[in-house]
C-alpha cells in the first residue's frame, strides 16, 4: 500500500527556534531529480525584521558562547560533526535531489563538510597559541597579545550552484567564525537552502547554545543590506556575495566600522584556513608586571 | 460581613463625601465599593488584545516614540542605588540621547526617598524650569515596596521626601488590609499620606497610589482598589511597584483607565494612570498609548495624566528612534548602560 508523503516545512532557525518568517512569506525550492519524495518544497523567505530579530538573538548569545572555555567550544563543534555524521544519508539525499548531483557526489560533499567541522573544532583551543603572542618589551613586564572574538558576524554563504555545494559552502563560511566564540547570522544559498536549514536541526541537537547560529533563508539581495548597515553587527563575511552589489554592502558596513571579508568565487572559496578564524577576532594586549622582588 | 469596625467613621475625604455622602463610615464605604459592578474578564482581555493589534508606523511611530519619552518616569529603585547612580540617571533624564539633541526630556525621575536630595541637586535648573522642560522628582514612600510598616513610619517617610523636594509621592496601599476587606483602613491611610504630602506653603506633592495589581488577584479587586484610591484623594493610580510579578499588564491598565473614565464622567475630574514594571519594549509601550487614547481620550497623553514607570524602556525607545532617523538598525552599544 502506498502512503502519503510527509513533506517537511523548512523554517528559519533563529534564537534556537525553528520559526516561520514574520512576513509569512515562503518561496519554492524545486528538485532537479525525481528521486525525492516530493517535487518541490517551500522554504521560509526571511524579511528584514527576521534579520533584526536574528541579530538580537545573536547578540544575546555572544557572552555565553565566547565565555565558554575554548576547550569546551571545541567539544561542541566536534559534536556537530558527530551528529551530522549520524545523518549523512538524509543530507546526501537532500543535496542530490536539490543540487542535481549524483548521490555519490552528494555523499562526498557531506563527508567533506563533516571533516571540516572536525578540523575547525580542533583549532578552538589552539588558534590562540598561534595567533597570540608574548611580546618582548623593554621593561620588567609580561606583554601579551591575545585574539578575542569580534562579536556578531553576518555571513552570506556561497550562492553559486555546483562546487563546493550548498552544505560544504555553508560550513566553510560558518565554522571558522564560530571557533573563536563569535555568533553568526547567516544567509544560506538562496537556490539550495535546504541542507543549511536541515543543518539547523543539527545545531539544535548538538549543544550549540540558542542564538549562536541563526539561519535566514531567502533573498540575500533583500536581507544583506540590512545586515551590512546594522549597527549591532560587528563584522561582515561576504564570501558568497559575488553576485550582489557587494561594494555597496562594504560601503554600508563602513558606516559602523565593521570588519568585511570580500567575496570569493573560485571552487575553493572559503577553503579551510586559519586566516578565516583569525580575521574575525580582535587583538587584546595586556601588560603585567613580572614580579615584585 | 459585619465587623466591629463596621460603624467606624473613616477620614472625611472630600471626594468620598461628595460621591458616597455625608455618612462616611466603614460600612458605607464597603457598600459603595462592593456595589461596583464586576469586570468581564474575558471581554476586558479581548478588548486589550484588540487594542494591541493597531499598526503604528512612520510619522505616527515617531510621534509615539517621542510621546513615550515625555511620559516616562525614569526609575531606579535598587537597594544598591548610590548618589552617583542617581546622578547618572538624572543626566540621562535630561539628555536621553546625546547624539540627537531633539530627543525630548522624560517627565520625572523616580527614586527612593533618601535619594531625593541627590536627584534635586543633580537636576539643578531642570527641576525649576517650567513645562515642558521641567523634570520632576518622584519619590517612593510608605515603606515601599511592601508597605509593611506602622502608620507613623509611613507618614514620616512621606513628609521627609516632600521636605527634601520631591514633587510626586508614589505610595503603596496596604494590600493585606485591602484583601482582608478592611477598606476603611486603606482609605484612612491614603488620606493621611495625602495630608503628609502637604508642603508648608499649602500646596501638595502629587500623590500616586500604587495598587500592586499583581497581588490583588482579580480584575474586580483592581477596579475596587482604583475607586478606593481615587475616592481617598489620589492624583494618580499606579499599577505596580515593579517588584512583584506580574507587574503592569495591558488588561489591568485598561481596567484602571475605565475607572478613570467613569470618574471623569461622574465628576469632571481628571485622574492620572501610571503603568509601571515590565514594560520594556517600545512596541508594548505604543499599545498602552493606543489604549489610553481609545479609553479616556488623547488629552490623557500628557505627563500630568499618564506616565510610564520604567527603566529599560527608554533605551529601547532610543534605539527605535535612531532606527527611524538613520534608516538602519541600531544596537545596545549606542545607548547608555543603566
Amino acid at each position: 500500500m502506498s502512503r502519503l508523503a510527509v513533506p517537511k516545512t523548512y523554517k528559519l532557525y533563529v534564537g534556537g527556534k525553528f520559526i516561520r518568517s514574520e512576513s509569512g512569506r515562503v518561496y519554492e525550492v524545486a528538485t532537479t531529480k525525481g528521486s525525492f519524495s516530493v517535487s518541490s518544497v517551500n522554504a521560509a523567505k526571511a524579511s528584514r525584521k527576521d534579520a533584526r530579530d536574528a541579530v538580537v538573538a545573536a547578540r544575546g548569545a555572544v557572552s555565553g558562547w565566547s565565555g565558554t572555555t575554548s576547550y569546551n567550544r571545541g567539544q561542541v563543534l566536534y559534536r556537530i560533526a558527530e551528529i551530522l555524521d549520524g545523518r549523512r544519508a538524509q543530507f546526501a539525499e537532500e543535496i542530490a535531489a536539490f543540487e542535481g548531483v549524483s548521490l555519490s557526489t552528494a555523499t562526498a560533499q557531506v563527508d567533506e563538510a563533516i571533516d571540516l567541522w572536525v578540523w575547525y573544532a580542533g583549532w578552538a583551543d589552539k588558534y590562540v597559541q598561534v595567533a597570540g603572542n608574548g611580546n618582548a618589551v623593554s621593561g620588567p613586564f609580561f606583554n601579551l597579545s591575545v585574539p578575542e572574538p569580534t562579536g556578531v558576524v553576518a555571513v552570506i554563504a556561497p550562492q553559486a550552484a555546483g562546487v563546493p555545494g550548498s552544505l560544504l559552502g555553508f560550513v566553510r563560511a560558518v565554522a571558522p567564525i564560530l571557533v573563536s566564540g563569535n555568533t553568526v547570522v547567516v544567509i544560506p544559498s538562496e537556490r539550495a537552502p535546504l541542507a543549511a536549514l536541515s543543518l539547523g536541526e543539527v545545531f539544535a541537537t548538538s549543544d550549540v547554545p540558542a542564538g549562536v547560529v541563526n539561519i535566514l533563508s531567502g533573498s540575500p539581495a533583500e536581507i544583506a543590506p540590512w545586515l551590512a548597515a546594522h549597527a549591532d553587527v560587528n563584522a561582515l563575511d561576504l564570501l558568497g556575495a559575488g553576485e550582489l552589489d557587494w561594494v555597496d554592502l562594504q560601503i554600508a558596513a563602513a558606516d559602523t566600522l565593521k570588519r568585511v571579508l570580500p567575496p570569493e568565487q573560485a571552487p575553493d572559496a572559503g577553503a579551510a584556513s586559519l586566516d578565516r578564524i583569525t580575521f574575525f577576532t580582535e587583538t587584546k594586549t595586556v601588560w603585567h608586571t613580572k614580579g615584585l622582588l | 460581613m459585619e465587623t466591629t469596625r463596621a460603624g467606624t467613621t473613616v477620614a472625611p475625604a472630600s471626594r468620598a463625601l461628595d460621591v458616597i455622602g455625608g455618612d462616611l463610615t466603614e460600612r458605607s464605604l464597603r457598600r459603595y465599593l462592593e456595589g461596583i459592578p464586576g469586570v468581564d474578564a474575558v471581554g476586558l482581555e479581548a478588548r486589550a488584545a484588540a487594542l494591541g493589534t493597531r499598526s503604528i508606523k512612520t510619522t505616527s511611530k515617531a510621534w509615539a516614540l517621542d510621546t513615550i519619552i515625555r511620559l516616562t518616569d525614569l526609575t531606579t529603585l535598587e537597594g544598591a542605588d548610590t548618589p552617583g547612580k542617581v546622578k547618572s540617571l538624572v543626566a540621562k533624564a535630561m539628555v536621553p540621547d546625546p547624539d540627537d539633541m531633539s530627543t525630548p526630556r522624560v517627565a520625572a525621575v523616580c527614586v527612593y526617598g533618601d535619594m531625593v536630595p541627590h536627584a534635586v541637586e543633580a537636576l539643578g535648573s531642570a527641576h525649576d524650569d517650567g513645562a515642558p522642560n521641567r523634570i520632576n522628582v518622584a519619590a517612593v514612600a510608605t515603606a515601599f515596596p511592601s508597605g509593611r510598616a506602622s502608620r507613623s513610619v509611613k507618614l514620616s517617610d512621606t513628609s521627609d521626601a516632600v521636605a527634601a523636594g520631591a514633587d510626586e509621592i508614589d505610595m503603596v496601599i496596604d494590600r493585606g488590609a485591602f484583601l482582608s476587606g478592611r477598606y476603611g483602613q486603606v482609605f484612612d491611610e491614603i488620606v493621611a499620606v495625602k495630608e503628609a504630602c502637604k508642603r508648608p506653603d499649602g500646596t501638595y506633592a502629587h500623590l500616586k497610589v500604587i495598587l500592586e495589581t499583581g497581588e490583588l488577584n482579580t480584575y474586580d479587586n483592581v477596579r475596587r482598589a482604583s475607586w478606593l484610591g481615587i475616592l481617598a484623594g489620589g492624583d494618580f493610580i499606579k499599577t505596580s511597584t515593579g517588584k512583584v510579578t506580574p507587574a503592569a499588564t495591558l488588561p489591568v491598565t485598561l481596567s484602571m483607565l475605565e475607572v478613570v473614565r467613569d470618574w471623569h464622567r461622574l465628576t469632571g475630574e481628571k485622574i492620572g494612570v501610571k503603568p509601571a514594571g515590565g514594560i520594556r519594549a517600545s512596541k508594548d509601550a505604543i499599545k498602552y498609548l493606543v489604549t489610553v487614547a481609545e479609553t479616556v481620550g488623547e488629552e490623557w497623553l500628557q505627563p500630568d495624566l499618564f506616565r510610564f514607570g520604567a527603566s529599560s524602556l527608554l533605551n529601547d525607545v532610543l534605539l527605535q528612534r535612531q532606527k527611524l532617523t538613520s534608516g538602519r538598525y541600531s544596537g545596545p552599544a549606542y545607548v547608555t548602560i543603566d
